[in-house]
């Protein structure tokens, strides 16, 4: 126990850090920052696995070290249960009047038929009948078996959740989508369909489930304080039978079967989808300004990507949405007329000057203030850039030259000095995606629950005792008389089972003095 | 969905009325605490003698009357506590319900709302208490000081630096769960402050500091009974939070800070009930027993306000 106990408080104290620290797994950005910010301490911490608690060795070397313990302690308990189960209950102490509980009268019956009345006031209980060398009868009894019981099945619970868990961090998977609403589709085919996946360690990737998922609209409501009221996204899917039945009718030819196959749904916070293992949850939204290039030749491109969100409460976000010249097949050529649009989106515009911010996260007036970058945008690099964003160091090297800046109305457009025109004409929504694959979910809930189970049973189950001794008056003037007594004993906490003790010593007492006015009472308490 | 203003006024009065009755509760158990004699054994008060001696400060008379004056005013002081706290938990209990009422949901979407109702929670359970444990002397009554003063402070601090006005749910909290999961750590907390509190007596008693306290192994039982009630309750909380967290965030359990600190108070009262089944252990196990209740406060004020998490729903700055 005392062993039990220090590694508890090791774990307890050993899970705090995760919580007051910056978790890669929570958010990579904090402790970024939390590095540059404590440069003495943080390659320390760092080195020690603090950004990464739940999966350091020493975690872990704690939690196995406690469920190893507790293994070493439930299997000689498990084996005095099932051993307790099968004993006789204790034989009846000699001196009933040293017990917590205790009580005695006198009544005109035999012992034997003392016992016998006894025995039916205690049903329910285990008992024992013993008959002592001076023709005293006495009863043993014991109830609250389940108590240990209910401490046996919390503890090997725990274990049966710990291992559920690992098995489900071993074969689960957690990937994230942004596609933009009013037709943007996501299949889960695998790992590059997904802008950020965590696979669990036997996850590679190529064995997901298949199903379709096409974002058809999206609603936000927010009160008129901006605060969100409520998100709802129009979605349909078509599940890994559809998939399949669409498969074979693709074979066939038979163009119906696969129309048909796209089922209607709506996800919305705490609804998720629920599609056999995999579970499809909405977690995010945002906007994607859509910009239409004219170029000198006439041509023109449409694009609209998601930008983020700088200030979740009102939705001001920042983005890059990039254009290839069209028609230019020289990469040389391709590489110095490229277009970069990068700035600020506010869903409803407010302007301090020419400073554009966002007063609602609501689309009601929505503008842009943007760069316009032409030159190499270092997408053939080789090198990996983020969406959001252009190279730094193309700017810095003047291969990314600014070409205009300007903040933009819904439908206004800007030309730029060789005569391309940028024009913002519309809005869309994307919603961020967030597909779950758990195998194990539910045996860690029935692992839970059985760990609730069994710790209500252990905590309000009393394990306790009862024992009478009905003694023969051998006195020629007592006339038959037998002397009971009766004695309790908690075995474990002795709050409450008083009341009990004195019900059932009334009832063994007085039941038999009923029939006998005269009653020599004496009924004795002590404690 | 709108804010019905008038009755969230109503509830916001009702708050600081609330405060004010439970404010004199405590200035009263203080002065009973200050005055009352030292429990030797158990006190027989006497039923009788209403004379209406007020309960003050007022030196006692001169001469022999000091024992009995004394008690009964004890006794008067005792009765009036009580129905003091038991006209502020009504009183705090309206302004839940008005909040409720006002915007149509459960009142503890919010942070200021959820510490009104744990501490709504833990004056519930300390009358409930108090009544179950009437027969062990008016002793037990004196452990109000130490319950009261959290809870006052507690109000406090709600009432004020975390005051959020009547507003709708945001969306991640509009599930069944919220009347569920929330109401679980509701009551869980509300009751561990109640064992909190008798820890911290028993420390004191046990220590010889406070002899007016009921004694040592009374209070210690206390603590024990509070803590075996609200310890399932908290398994069930954090255990309705994972399958709540599994519908809303796509995993039941994440390591996030307010979910960690959970499951550390989980542990350490874990490790309370262990400690307290080891021989020898009793004052460390009261030790441990506060220590838990200090991570639950650790885990309502900053988590909450400091850390950023997915348990950010204080509604605050």
């Amino acid at each position: 126990m005392r062993t039990a106990l220090v590694l508890l408080f090791l774990l307890a104290l050993a899970a705090l850090p995760g919580a007051l620290l910056p978790q890669y797994s929570l958010n990579a950005a904090a402790v970024e920052r939390y590095k540059a910010a404590h440069t003495a301490i943080a390659p320390l911490l760092d080195r020690l696995g603090f950004f990464d608690v739940f999966s350091a060795v020493w975690f872990a070397a704690i939690y196995l070290l406690l469920f190893v313990s507790l293994v070493g302690c439930l299997v000689p308990r498990s084996l005095d249960y099932s051993r307790g189960l099968l004993a006789r209950p204790v034989a009846t102490p000699r001196n009933l009047r040293r017990l917590p509980h205790h009580a005695a009268a006198s009544v005109h019956a035999e012992p034997a038929e003392v016992i016998t009345a006894a025995g039916r006031r205690l049903r329910g209980w285990r008992m024992a009948e013993a008959v002592e060398p001076g023709g005293a009868h006495t009863v043993s009894a014991e109830r609250g078996y389940l108590r240990e019981a209910g401490n046996l099945v919390f503890h090997f619970a725990l274990l049966a959740l710990l291992v559920a868990f690992a098995v489900g961090k071993l074969y689960g998977y957690e990937g994230q989508v942004i596609v933009l609403a009013g037709g943007g589709q996501f299949c889960n085919s695998g790992l590059l369909a997904y802008d950020s996946f965590k696979p669990g360690t036997r996850v590679d990737g190529t064995q997901l489930d298949p199903f379709c998922v096409r974002v058809d609209g999206f609603a936000a409501e927010y009160e008129p304080n901006g605060q969100p009221h409520s998100f709802l996204a129009d979605i349909a899917y078509q599940d890994a039978a559809a998939l399949a039945r669409a498969g074979g009718a693709a074979v066939d030819g038979d163009a119906a079967v696969d129309g048909g196959a796209w089922r209607q749904a709506t996800l919305r916070v705490n609804h998720p989808l629920r599609l056999g293992g995999d579970r499809v949850y909405l977690i995010g939204h945002g906007y994607a300004p859509r910009f239409t290039v004219t170029f000198p030749d006439g041509q023109q491109r449409t694009g609209a990507i998601q930008w983020r969100s700088v200030d979740a409460a009102t939705l001001l976000s920042e983005g890059a949405t990039k254009f290839d010249p069209p028609g230019v097949t020289d990469p040389q050529q391709r590489r110095q007329r490229q277009l970069a649009i990068t700035g600020l989106f506010a869903p409803t515009a407010f302007l301090d000057g020419a400073i554009l911010s966002s007063s609602f996260p609501g689309l009601r007036d929505p503008a842009v203030a943007v760069d316009v970058l032409r030159g190499d945008l270092g997408t053939e690099a080789g090198r990996g850039q983020s969406i959001f964003g252009v190279d730094q160091s193309m700017v810095d090297s003047g291969r990314l030259q600014r070409v205009a800046r300007q903040n933009l109305l819904l439908g206004e457009q800007l030309t730029l000095d060789d005569g391309t025109v940028v024009r913002f004409d519309g809005v869309q929504q994307w919603i961020s995606l967030q597909v779950s694959y758990d195998p194990t979910q539910q045996w860690v809930l029935l692992a839970a629950l059985c760990v609730l189970g069994g710790l209500g049973a252990s905590l309000s189950i009393k394990r306790r005792r009862f024992w009478v001794r009905a003694t023969p008056i051998t006195d020629a003037a007592a006339d038959g008389r037998t002397v009971v007594e009766v004695g309790g004993l908690a075995r474990t906490d002795q709050a409450g089972y008083g009341e009990e003790f004195s019900r059932l010593a009334t009832l063994v007492l007085q039941g038999e003095a009923a029939s006998e006015p005269s009653r020599r009472a004496a009924l004795a308490r002590k404690g | 969905m709108t804010v019905n203003a008038t009755l969230a006024t109503y509830s916001d009065w009702c708050y600081a009325g609330a405060v004010i009755v439970y404010l004199f509760a405590l200035v009263l158990h203080g002065v009973q605490f200050a005055t009352g004699r030292r429990v030797a054994a158990r006190e027989l008060v006497a039923a009788a003698a209403l004379d209406g001696v007020p309960p003050s400060t007022t030196n006692p008379p001169v001469g022999g009357t000091w024992r009995h004056t004394t008690t009964t005013t004890t006794a008067t002081a005792g009765r009036m506590v009580v129905s003091l706290t038991v006209l502020g938990a009504l009183i705090h209990a309206t302004s839940l319900l008005l909040r409720g009422l006002a915007v149509q949901r459960v009142p503890w979407g919010n942070m200021y709302e959820f510490g009104s109702a744990i501490c709504l929670a833990a004056v519930v359970s300390w009358l409930v208490l108090l009544r179950r444990h009437s027969a062990s002397g008016p002793g037990v009554q004196r452990l109000g000081v130490f319950v009261l003063l959290p809870i006052v402070v507690l109000l406090f601090t709600s009432g004020t630096l975390l005051y959020t006005k009547a507003a709708p749910l945001q969306p991640a909290l509009r599930s069944y769960w919220i009347a569920i999961h929330v109401l679980a750590a509701v009551i869980a907390s509300g009751v561990l402050l109640v064992a909190g509190a008798a820890s911290v007596g028993y420390l004191l008693r046990a220590s010889g500091r406070a002899e007016r306290l009921p004694a040592a192994d009374v209070l210690d039982r206390l603590a024990y009974r509070a803590t075996i009630a609200a310890f399932p309750v908290w398994t069930f909380a954090i255990i309705t939070g994972a399958v709540w967290a599994e519908t809303a965030w796509g995993r039941y359990w994440g390591w996030d800070p307010k979910e960690t600190v959970a499951l550390v108070a989980w542990v350490v009262y874990a490790g309370y009930l262990h400690a307290r089944a080891t021989a020898g252990w009793r004052r460390a196990a009261a030790w441990v027993n506060v220590a838990g209740f200090a991570v639950m406060i650790f885990n309502l004020f900053f988590v909450n306000l400091v850390v950023s998490g997915f348990h950010s729903y204080a509604g605050v700055g």
